[in-house]
């Protein structure tokens, strides 16, 4: 214990820690340029969070082509690995995008600028340490790093009582969801004596009690509702309606891929010989969140809305091969289906959002039926949703087949029943899915433009920019799904399972 | 199984090109509409000289090898690879495809369908061609099924933006149904990738390994592939979609749709389902013959209802279909052979009646058969047209549709061993009362239509209508050089049908080979 021996300066490698200093430099600058400008000046801010952003990224890349591919730090608590390079990568890019997509937004509402890009830098730093975090200590502080932030950019529009609703219902969820996962991690404090995952892990593999079962039960739990995992879902529509489109974007990205980076790191390094108490329990929110996402979004007239079920149902196929993960070497696929599917959903949920936004700076609706008539008079956003919407529906040859493709590919791999039946469960609703995503389709191709308003829309070149990389990123890793793949190959998180 | 690996460049080029004519589109405005149909025609017939330099090519001596096999690096983590290939069965598909991908082009000259807008429509069509082409030439499952995919939303959209009335309810129903049996499908594929060890989804290594799978799961996983495979020929009672997408689909698509797409299905048994999991055939096929004969007589009787022209064609592609899938369902060279000649007597003379309805609906702008009346008085040289479509369809020995039909009855008479004998004997009988049916409709829909006097209503513009028919016209120039390949093959097939079950026999044995026959 730490309390008893003398106290050692830990050794601290800075190219490991390299991209969490950047961004935290990063945020620094931001505040203070934005303390000491004038109200004139303030879209200086929106480039400097982007380079911030980039200027994380280039650590990531160097610790990537380094020899040393597995830098342990704080003995072992906070772990730089292939695994979580990779994850880091992801939520750098995606923090980049969404600063594209929210740059002109702001401006043009009329926002707070400065203080909207320090909590977006502030939430991604917490996500990039929560890529690293091995212990239950450090994956709690950075789960409030990201989330706190985020309570704060869903309430942003201040003077709209949605978004307040959002922020407040977004919170309340939250914490309470925080207080079920604290609740689980003091059990397994207490079960162990440790709060590392990996002597959790050895301690969890003599014998299950139910005390332990019940600790493992609480710490899903609480990520259940950081996934927005059916029935802990509640707050993800209204959230997600009310807040800001970018924040929205943010949200559904960023933040859920979070909460499964860090769902996965608990269940493979603390949790791997509870797996059968949680492949029921995940088997089950997989089922039941992909089917309800799906079905609540068939009835949804509110594109934001549609996107929040359908994100929900995303997460369900990402649940999906974690329900049978526990199964003999499952482990290895399952852990690559869940990392490709994030990046895959990523880039084109994004592409979505920013496409939403483009349109509704025209349209001034979020209704579906506002989408009537798109390919008409901007047949190039509409070619684009068209890639987005059927990547999402799982149609090859555009990015998401592949996602959902690893995903089966990891749970028949399993060869058990259990996941035969999910396989199947997993195939009839991505069937059903198109129903919503098609709809959109359709209002886009063959519906007329509501009022005959066919005034084509103005792209800004952020937004284009950022079209630009999630359009390129759906339809290359889409019919070359070899480049990520390997991305997903990451054997030292899931050496639990003796894989 | 040998692999023939020279020219492999020529699958891949013949299968891509159209993308590059896609991406030249792109950066055309709009509005340059001749501009579109110019670059798409040349990639079309680009597209097709490879296919011709492929024929070249193609050593019929071993028709029954892989040729042209390419296998390159793709998804290695999942052991996928892009791995292609083509034999005696892909072949005259692979460039019927393409011909008809030309004719198709040709005929969009002037027929550019409402609301207009040629860049897209030929953009997609493009896309529906790499998309063809790539599904009878992918040896790997995976390859297979993305190819098998990206006909979907082209397709959809033709359907769906280009079609008739009901088009937004008939595209979303044929996306639907073919959407439901390619995710059972997948599902089947990987189930069949892991119980062959988890080695490998190449089409020649799981023909090998596949036999080896207990007997109880081949038929499961049979039975997903039946489903995805079933929904796209459409085998009864998985067809209710395409009277629908057909009659609403614009006419380039009933026409692609018709020829090509339907074939998939059909494909799918002969090159994957069957040889990979040859006891769950044998355990299906009394089934699938039940379904086809029902379907045979189902599409007839269906036909015989029918007071639109389209829909009409469109069941009796359900019939025609029954009478393919009868053939697969024998297990035995002889009905393989006869299905693959009517997979392709099919896609030519259906094709050119869906062509023949596209333009009477232009002249007439109407199909249904009430209303019309004496077309070969009035445009009689379309009229013979549809005369010579009907007869083929009907199966008059000379012309190719017979060739595809008659083997099949006969091939039931003596089905592999194994098979019940009785039962098959019997699905003959059926299928060739069947024959009699489609004589009836398709004579009666062309004794209505062309014979007798044109009706007032169409007869010409001094009646008062004011609407005027100055547009009711023979057979135009662009219509000519769309038609012709199409006639003169079915003539050709029909009076020296050796030509095509030369390609088609060594490698249909090599197939069957499985059955240890």
């Amino acid at each position: 214990m730490v309390a008893e021996s003398d106290w050692v300066n830990p050794t601290i490698d800075y190219h490991a820690l390299a991209p969490e200093i950047v961004l935290a430099a990063g945020i620094v600058v931001v505040l203070l340029v934005d303390l000491f400008t004038s109200e004139a000046n303030k879209w200086l801010v929106a480039p400097l969070a982007s380079f911030s952003l980039l200027g994380a990224f280039i650590p990531v890349v160097t610790l990537a082509l380094s020899d040393n591919t597995m830098r342990e730090l704080f003995d072992g608590r906070y772990v730089v690995d292939e695994f979580s390079l990779v994850i880091k990568g992801l939520f750098i890019l995606a923090g980049y995008v969404v600063v594209l997509i929210s740059t002109d937004y702001l401006r043009e509402g009329d926002y707070y600028q400065g203080e909207y890009w320090f909590l977006v830098l502030t939430s991604i730093l917490g996500m990039v340490m929560m890529a690293s975090s091995r212990d239950l200590v450090s994956i709690f502080v950075a789960l409030e790093f990201l989330s706190i932030p985020a309570y704060m950019l869903a309430a942003w529009r201040k003077r709209d009582v949605k978004s307040n609703e959002a922020g407040v219902k977004y919170y309340l969820l939250g914490v309470f969801a925080s207080a079920i996962m604290l609740y689980g991690m003091s059990l397994l404090y207490g079960i162990a004596d440790s709060t590392l995952l990996t002597e959790i892990g050895e301690t969890l593999s003599d014998e299950m009690t139910s005390i332990r079962a019940l600790a493992v039960l609480f710490v899903i739990i609480g990520f259940a509702f950081k996934v927005s995992a059916v029935p802990f879902h509640t707050w993800a529509p209204d959230t997600y309606e009310g807040a800001p489109t970018p924040v929205t974007a943010f949200l559904s990205v960023a933040s859920k891929a979070a909460g499964f980076v860090a769902l996965v790191t608990v269940l493979y390094v603390a949790f791997p010989y509870a797996s059968d108490v949680w492949q029921p329990v995940i088997w089950i929110l997989s089922a039941l969140t992909m089917t309800v996402g799906n079905v609540l979004a068939l009835r949804q007239t509110n594109i934001v809305r549609m996107l929040a079920y359908s994100s929900i149902s995303q997460g369900g196929f990402i649940l999906m091969p974690l329900a049978v993960a526990g199964e003999g070497t499952v482990g290895q696929s399952a852990l690559r289906a869940v990392v490709v599917y994030l990046m895959l959903y990523a880039a084109t949920n994004l592409g979505v959002f920013a496409i939403v936004i483009a349109v509704a700076r025209k349209t001034r609706s979020g209704e579906i039926s506002s989408y009537g008539g798109l390919f008409s008079y901007a047949p190039g956003l509409a070619a684009l949703m068209t890639i987005f919407m059927a990547s999402l529906a799982g149609i090859p040859p555009l990015g998401g087949w592949f996602g959902k493709f690893a995903a089966f590919q990891a749970v028949l791999s399993a060869e058990t029943n259990w996941g035969y039946a999910i396989a199947v469960i997993g195939a009839v609703n991505s069937v059903v899915a198109f129903g919503y995503y098609g709809n959109v389709l359709r209002e886009i191709w063959m519906r007329p433009a509501p009022d005959g308003d066919t005034a084509p829309v103005v792209i800004q070149p952020a937004i284009a920019v950022a079209l630009g990389i999630t359009a390129l990123a759906t339809l290359v890793l889409g019919t070359l799904p070899g480049i990520v793949s390997h991305f997903g190959d990451l054997a030292s998180l899931s050496s639990a399972f003796g894989g | 199984m040998e692999l023939l690996r020279d020219n492999n460049w020529v699958l891949t080029i013949g299968t891509f090109l159209p993308m590059v004519g896609v991406l030249i589109m792109l950066f055309i405005p709009k509005a340059d509409e001749v501009a579109h149909k110019a670059v798409a025609l040349a990639t079309a017939v680009a597209t097709l000289a490879v296919g011709v330099w492929t024929l070249v090519l193609f050593d019929y001596g071993q028709a029954e090898k892989l040729q042209f096999v390419a296998d390159a690096e793709w998804i290695s983590i999942i052991k996928s690879s892009y791995l292609i290939g083509l034999d005696g069965i892909s072949l005259p598909m692979y460039f019927l495809s393409m011909v008809v991908t030309v004719l198709v082009m040709i005929y969009s000259w002037d027929h550019i369908p409402n609301p207009g807008n040629p860049k897209a429509f030929l953009i997609l069509m493009l896309i529906l061609q790499t998309g063809m082409a790539g599904t009878f030439i992918a040896q790997d499952l995976v390859l297979f099924f993305v190819f098998f995919e990206v006909v979907l939303l082209p397709m959809y959209f033709m359907i769906g933006v280009w079609g008739g009335e009901q088009r937004q309810y008939a595209s979303l129903k044929f996306f639907l149904y073919t959407m439901f049996g390619s995710a059972l499908m997948l599902v089947a594929f990987l189930a069949l990738f892991f119980k062959t060890g988890a080695e490998s989804f190449a089409i020649p290594y799981l023909v090998e390994n596949g036999a080896s799978i207990a007997r109880n799961t081949q038929i499961w996983i049979f039975a997903g592939m039946f489903i995805g495979f079933a929904v796209k020929v459409p085998m009864f009672p998985f067809h209710t979609w395409l009277p629908d997408a057909h009659t609403q689909a614009p006419t380039q698509g009933s026409v692609i749709l018709a020829a090509i797409l339907l074939k998939l299905g059909t494909y799918g048994f002969i090159r994957i389902a069957i040889p990979v999991l040859p006891e769950a055939a044998k355990e299906w096929a009394p089934w699938i013959g039940l379904l086809a004969v029902i379907g045979i007589i189902y599409g007839a009787l269906g036909c015989l209802a029918q007071t639109d022209m389209k829909r009409l064609i469109a069941f009796s592609s359900v019939a025609h279909m029954g009478f393919v899938m009868l053939g697969i369902s024998t297990l035995t060279p002889f009905g393989f052979n006869a299905a693959l000649f009517g997979m392709v007597a099919h896609g030519l003379i259906t094709g050119m009646l869906f062509f023949v309805a596209g333009s009477v609906k232009e002249r007439y702008h109407t199909l249904e058969i009430k209303r019309l009346s004496g077309m070969l008085k009035q445009v009689p040289r379309l009229g013979w047209i549809m005369g010579f479509c009907a007869m083929a369809s009907l199966g008059l020995p000379g012309l190719a549709g017979f060739w595809g039909e008659f083997p099949a009855i006969l091939s039931a008479y003596s089905p592999a061993e194994g098979l019940p004998e009785e039962t098959f004997r019997t699905f003959m009988v059926i299928a060739a009362i069947g024959t009699v049916f489609a004589a009836g409709y398709l004579l009666w829909l062309y004794q209505r239509t062309a014979f007798g006097e044109p009706s007032a209503e169409f007869s010409g513009h001094d009646h008062g209508h004011g609407d005027g028919h100055d547009d009711i016209h023979d057979v135009t120039k662009f219509e000519w050089i769309a038609w012709t390949p199409l006639l003169i093959s079915i003539v050709v097939f029909g009076v020296y049908p050796q030509l095509m079950f030369d390609v088609l026999d060594p490698a249909v044995k090599a197939t069957l080979a499985v059955f240890g026959g």
